[in-house]
């Protein structure tokens, strides 16, 4: 079952909701016994980087996930900061993070193309997708989502980016790693571009 | 490139969605839930709802009203009206809202921004300015006001704006009391100024009329965010209640203005 990851952080509801739209089932998983069961996760999240991987560690989840992750190849999507978790290390904070995927999250304020630019990015951007990655599969050429954010993936291997976006500069809006996704944008508030991905995600 | 925002705005009076004239003569125009759902189904931007009985009551939010919102809407949600804690505001994210307004616990409590941005992040805390051109004889510049429009401060609305981007704000929204309800344009050059000045998100809401007000804004000010109440619920001169919004093909139009991409 699609397995939604409440450590405290997003917005849980609004995934419920999208895939009863499309009726699939979900189940929200708070503790460690909960995850039984999960073919697929999703790993929510907004705000800081440190305060995500607090909540995780402190949840209990990090390990059962890791293995479920890393070992059994269970596929997972982290969403925003759910996201961003899944590198190494954030310019954010001073934690570590999952590191599921190399790279590290970096600051559009630090970075000279993007400084002057309003920050947050917030609103709908163009979203390239990287040929072959599966959540984009079926998506039209003019597809747009929701972003919210200050931070972003870069990541270490170049194969591993799966969709870029602009804003000021190009950075990976979509990250891959054999099962493992990521999405900086919000699908659960993208219309009909963010219902697609998701029931792409679902379907893998 | 990332597209300028255009955003219905929503005021809820007395448990129905209203609409105002200069903050004033709320006349009813519907159910705030069905609302939320025609707006999902032409896929709106983003919504702001703001409840305008909570501060001037000075009464807490409505969580239920709020979580039923939230449950319903398939875009980024901002939720105003009577937030004056960082528990309120957690507790309203808590709920499935993308983003919480303050207004004016903003004015009478300084710190409170910040204290707001710490609970639930800068991204998710959005400031409303109700601005007014000053009256009177020797009246110059604008004023900041709240309460809807009833009370009046001596802060300076600029200055007053990039002090709360300084505390945390992660966006602002510009609400024109003279413009609010009269349909006939943006106050192009208050959004100017404001645009100018901030480094954070800006959106600006009162005076759109139609379509081509939106454009002009945009020409104006760039990737902003148009909110607009009366032009997305009102259809025609005798102001006939239809939920509207434009459609993929209007709204690139209106966008097309927007020359520099981000």
């Amino acid at each position: 079952m699609i397995t939604i990851i409440n450590y405290g952080l997003g917005n849980i509801g609004a995934f419920v909701n999208m895939y009863k739209r499309m009726n699939v089932t979900t189940r929200i998983a708070a503790r460690p016994e909960e995850l039984v069961d999960a073919s697929h996760v999703i790993l929510p999240g907004v705000g800081a980087f440190d305060h995500a991987m607090q909540l995780l560690n402190a949840s209990g989840m990090r390990e059962p996930l890791d293995e479920m992750v890393r070992m059994q190849k269970v596929p997972v999507l982290g969403i925003c900061v759910g996201m961003q978790i899944l590198a190494e290390s954030s310019e954010e904070g001073s934690e570590r993070g999952l590191g599921w995927i190399p790279g590290r999250v970096r600051g559009f304020a630090r970075c000279a193309k993007s400084a002057g630019l309003p920050l947050p990015h917030m609103g709908w951007n163009d979203v390239s997708p990287a040929a072959g990655c599966p959540l984009f599969h079926g998506l039209e050429a003019d597809a747009r989502f929701y972003f919210l954010h200050s931070f972003f993936f870069e990541c270490a291997n170049s194969g591993d980016a799966a969709a870029t976006s602009s804003y000021g500069l190009d950075f990976s809006c979509a990250v891959q790693h054999e099962r493992v996704f990521g999405v900086q944008f919000h699908p659960e508030k993208s219309h009909h571009w963010g219902e697609a991905l998701l029931k792409n995600f679902a379907a893998l | 490139m990332l597209r300028p925002r255009i955003i219905p705005c929503l005021l809820i009076h007395e448990g129905g969605l209203v609409k105002t004239e200069k903050f004033k003569n709320p006349k009813y125009v519907g159910d705030p839930i069905n609302a939320v759902k025609i707006f999902n189904e032409k896929e709106a931007d983003e919504l702001v709802v703001l409840d305008i009985d909570a501060t001037a009551n000075s009464a807490e939010p409505d969580y239920k009203v709020i979580a039923d919102l939230a449950a319903e809407c398939r875009m980024p949600l901002c939720y105003g009206g009577g937030v004056r804690s960082p528990e309120q505001a957690k507790r309203i994210i808590g709920l499935g809202v993308e983003k919480v307004a303050i207004s004016a616990a903003a004015i009478s409590d300084p710190g409170l921004v910040a204290r707001v941005a710490e609970a639930v992040g800068r991204q998710s805390v959005v400031v409303v300015l109700d601005v007014r051109k000053r009256s009177g004889l020797f009246g110059k510049g604008y004023e900041l006001c709240t309460h809807n429009a009833q009370k009046t401060h001596k802060l300076d609305p600029i200055a007053f704006a990039r002090q709360m981007q300084e505390a945390g704000a992660g966006e602002i929204v510009i609400n024109s009391v003279d413009r609010d309800g009269e349909m006939k344009g943006y106050d192009l050059e208050l959004a100017a100024r404001f645009r100018v000045e901030l480094g954070v998100p800006v959106t600006f809401l009162g005076g759109a009329g139609s379509h081509q007000d939106i454009a002009d804004l945009f020409q104006t000010c760039g990737v902003v965010g148009a909110a607009a109440g009366s032009l997305f619920v009102f259809k025609g001169q005798y102001r006939a209640v239809l939920i509207n919004y434009p459609t993929p093909a209007q709204k690139d139009l209106i966008c097309s203005v927007v020359r520099k991409p981000i």
